[in-house]
């Protein structure tokens, strides 16, 4: 937000009406109840009382219509792809959409042995975040919406927009002291 | 009634229908006149893969076929391929004792965070979100326990052709031991917010009746079976496994709703979770309490983990089985098909959410509306198992 | 009752009935035209009594070492009374394959035989709606069958991942002056 000019009196600030906007939109991030497989289970368990998503503005609703992310939490076959793009399509703009777990970001372990499984559901909407994982841990999820997040504060409602690319969360991270790294 | 019919889509996105099921409802006033349940949107030709991969890469797919209980889903297919395996003495396994028991003791371990889930869900489905959240908590537990144990908290791809993937971490028996009285608590605090909860039972009670003698022409199994009065549960009577050794108590419907209750009732459906629950309890208990102490080596027949089956998985044993196990949502089966190759010729697993949802239909029409929900709730209906 | 002394009773039944070893299963091949009259013999029988149907599927033969061409259809039953099983198999052409729907016996094959159909493309005659169950209705060809070739695409999105990306339209300008 913008800055605090100390001539103001206490409780008021100075900002763009954009600044404002962003910040009202970043913290209260509601997403779509939107789950078809296994990480719709992890979903459940990061809104639940251990990780507690509720905590970061974000609360689950049952209507796109209300949503300010969809998170599509699981596989995407073809038969599944117009629904999606649909539940999309109602949303209202601005739009996020996070794409978690290898099925919805490339089909994961079905995209090459499956007939039916759409490989990537970016082929039917447009993907602002992709989570890693087969299911990505909740932790994963949050760090994931915790990268949109930086999108959503750059977004500007009033002036021009351009589109960002398109983040895979964690690439960048080197994993720590993982046993796995010599 | 008479009314005009109105056509209500339910799903395939919709928050109570477990996942992506879809339901045509066609409706008169508020009661359900017809039902045309629409499935595949989660169809993810498993079982063609089956037949695309080897014998052994095939066990992270059956985490997918049910991925709230994949322990048992597990157990299924492994107890499948050795039940192939053992029909020719060159190449049948010799299965650690200590794995067989780590087997049953995962299961019932997942079997507890699986009905949790179906109750939790079930109770959210009707309107009360905090039941969730307690069953949620100690679900947790248990995914902790199988963190620890094999890396996963959700598909766990655990269970091997010829045993476990791992030995159990050091502590386990005290952590399992100590989470079991933690639930049992716990329980009794769930017991007193839902199950007592007239609100609840009233919601319940008398609502989408299945027959002892319709629910046998349905096929349904497991919990769902034995709510409709139905003493029948594979670990009593075909024990796999070290389940022969144990002593296994079926609970069945009872009418527990008390007066406007009738067996084979949602709220019957419900009970019979709640007391597998607590069965599972002492199952475990009874399994810690024969559990072999580890051995040095990973194949010793009593206290090892795994007995290796690369050289068996080679060339099986030609020929075909069917083998039945008892996973949370009922019978889970896997017909084998082997030619003598190093892939499946055929792999068909059937599950229990399959015949529960081909009921729907069925059960449906004549409600109210608003016990759909309900109903789906207490068959605990899980997408995967139905579309594969 | 063990599993000859089962087998025996129901090929009493059952005359037209070869029992098959396979490996470490066994089943009872019959002819296809003799299904529709032996299963309700099979459920009502009361020694036999199998009042539920625990399974009922099929694969392709094509290629199989050691059978004809052909496509395999399976019924698993079981008697809740006398807690037994026995399973049923018929062997069917690979072109326009048929056989009688027992739906009417157990209403769950309904869905079993419209999955058989979706997959392997056996027609069950007497079926009341035999639609696909699992594919969308316009979906093309029958997954389970060893010769199917995989879809390129699906109403216009390839199968593949090929880097096919979906773009959304271009935001409206904003008016000068804002909202």
């Amino acid at each position: 937000m913008g800055g605090t000019d100390p001539d103001l009196p206490d409780g008021v600030h100075l900002t763009a009406v954009d600044d404002l906007f962003a910040w009202g939109k970043e913290h209260s991030l509601f997403y779509l109840l939107f789950a078809t497989a296994c990480c719709g289970i992890e979903l459940m368990q990061t809104g639940g009382p251990r990780y507690d998503v509720d905590r970061l503005g974000m609360i689950p609703r049952a209507t796109p219509r209300q949503a300010d992310l969809m998170i599509i939490a699981g596989t995407i076959t073809h038969k599944m792809a117009s629904r999606v793009r649909t539940l999309w399509e109602q949303m209202t703009e601005p739009r996020w959409v996070v794409s978690m777990g290898a099925c919805a970001n490339s089909g994961g372990p079905f995209s090459k042995a499956s007939y039916s499984v759409l490989n990537g559901v970016d082929k039917v909407i447009p993907v602002d975040v992709y989570i890693p994982g087969c299911p990505p841990r909740p932790e994963a999820l949050i760090d994931g919406v915790m990268v949109l997040r930086e999108r959503v504060r750059r977004y500007r409602t009033l002036g021009l927009r351009d589109r960002d690319p398109q983040v895979i969360a964690g690439a960048d991270d080197d994993f720590g002291t993982h046993p796995g790294k010599a | 009634m008479s009314g005009e019919r109105m056509i209500l889509n339910m799903g395939p996105h919709h928050p109570a229908t477990h996942g992506v099921l879809r339901l045509e409802v066609e409706t008169d006033g508020e009661v359900v006149a017809a039902v045309r349940p629409d499935i595949g949107y989660l169809h993810r030709s498993i079982e063609k893969i089956g037949e695309r991969v080897e014998w052994a890469q095939f066990v992270p797919y059956t985490d997918r076929v049910d991925y709230v209980c994949a322990m048992n889903a597990n157990h299924a297919y492994v107890l499948a391929v050795e039940a192939l395996l053992a029909h020719d003495p060159a190449t049948r396994l010799a299965i650690p004792r200590r794995a067989e028991a780590i087997r049953v003791l995962v299961a019932e371990l997942n079997r507890i965070s699986s009905h949790l889930i179906a109750v939790g869900a079930m109770a959210m489905d009707i309107g009360a979100y905090t039941p969730f959240l307690h069953a949620i908590a100690q679900r947790e537990a248990v995914n902790d326990l199988f963190e620890r144990l094999c890396g996963q908290r959700l598909t766990y791809n655990y269970m091997t052709v010829g045993g476990v993937a791992f030995d159990l971490h050091a502590g386990a028996e005290e952590q399992i031991a100590a989470f079991l009285g933690e639930l049992e608590r716990e329980m009794v605090r769930f017991n007193r917010l839902v199950t007592a909860n007239a609100i609840f039972r009233e919601r319940c009670a008398g609502v989408a009746v299945v027959g002892a003698a319709e629910a046998v022409a349905w096929g349904l199994s497991g919990p769902n079976l034995r709510g409709s009065g139905v003493a029948m549960d594979l670990r009593r009577d075909a024990p796999y496994g070290i389940y022969g050794e144990l002593d296994v108590q079926v609970p069945v419907g009872e009418a527990y709703a008390g007066a406007r209750g009738r067996v084979g009732d949602c709220y019957d459906r419900y009970v019979v979770r709640l007391l597998e629950i607590l069965e599972s309890v002492r199952l475990i208990r009874a399994v810690l309490g024969l559990l072999p102490p580890p051995a040095a080596k990973a194949d010793d027949p009593v206290g090892g983990f795994q007995a290796d089956a690369t050289k068996a998985l080679r060339a099986p044993p030609a020929g075909e089985v069917r083998v039945r196990t008892e996973a949370p949502r009922g019978e889970m089966a896997y017909i084998l098909v082997s030619t003598g190759g190093r892939q499946p010729w055929r792999v068909r697993v059937r599950t229990g959410s399959f015949t529960a949802c081909a009921m729907l239909g069925h059960l449906l029409p004549g409600v109210f509306l608003a016990d759909v929900v309900a109903i789906i709730g207490s068959l605990d209906i899980v997408l995967p198992e139905v579309d594969r | 009752m063990d599993a000859d002394a089962l087998l025996a009773a129901v090929q009493r039944t059952v005359p037209e009935a070869v029992a098959v070893a396979a490996g470490p299963g066994r089943y009872l091949l019959v002819p296809a035209a003799a299904v529709d009259g032996l299963m309700l013999r099979l459920r009502d029988e009361t020694e036999l009594a199998f009042a539920s149907l625990m399974d009922l599927t099929g694969w392709d033969l094509l290629g199989m070492p050691g059978a004809e061409p052909g496509i395999a259809v399976g019924w698993w039953l079981e008697s809740p009374r006398h807690r037994h099983q026995v399973a049923i198999r018929v062997h069917l052409p690979r072109e326009a394959p048929a056989v009688a729907s027992v739906a009417a016996l157990w209403p769950v094959a309904g869905w079993w035989e419209r999955e058989v159909y979706d997959l392997l493309g056996v027609h069950f005659s007497g079926h009341p709606d035999l639609r696909r169950l699992l594919l969308p209705e316009d979906w093309e060809g029958h997954p389970l069958r060893k010769d199917y070739a995989y879809p390129v695409a699906y109403r216009g999105v390839a199968h593949a991942r090929d880097g096919q990306r979906f773009a959304a339209p271009p935001a409206a300008k904003p008016k000068p002056g804002g909202a």
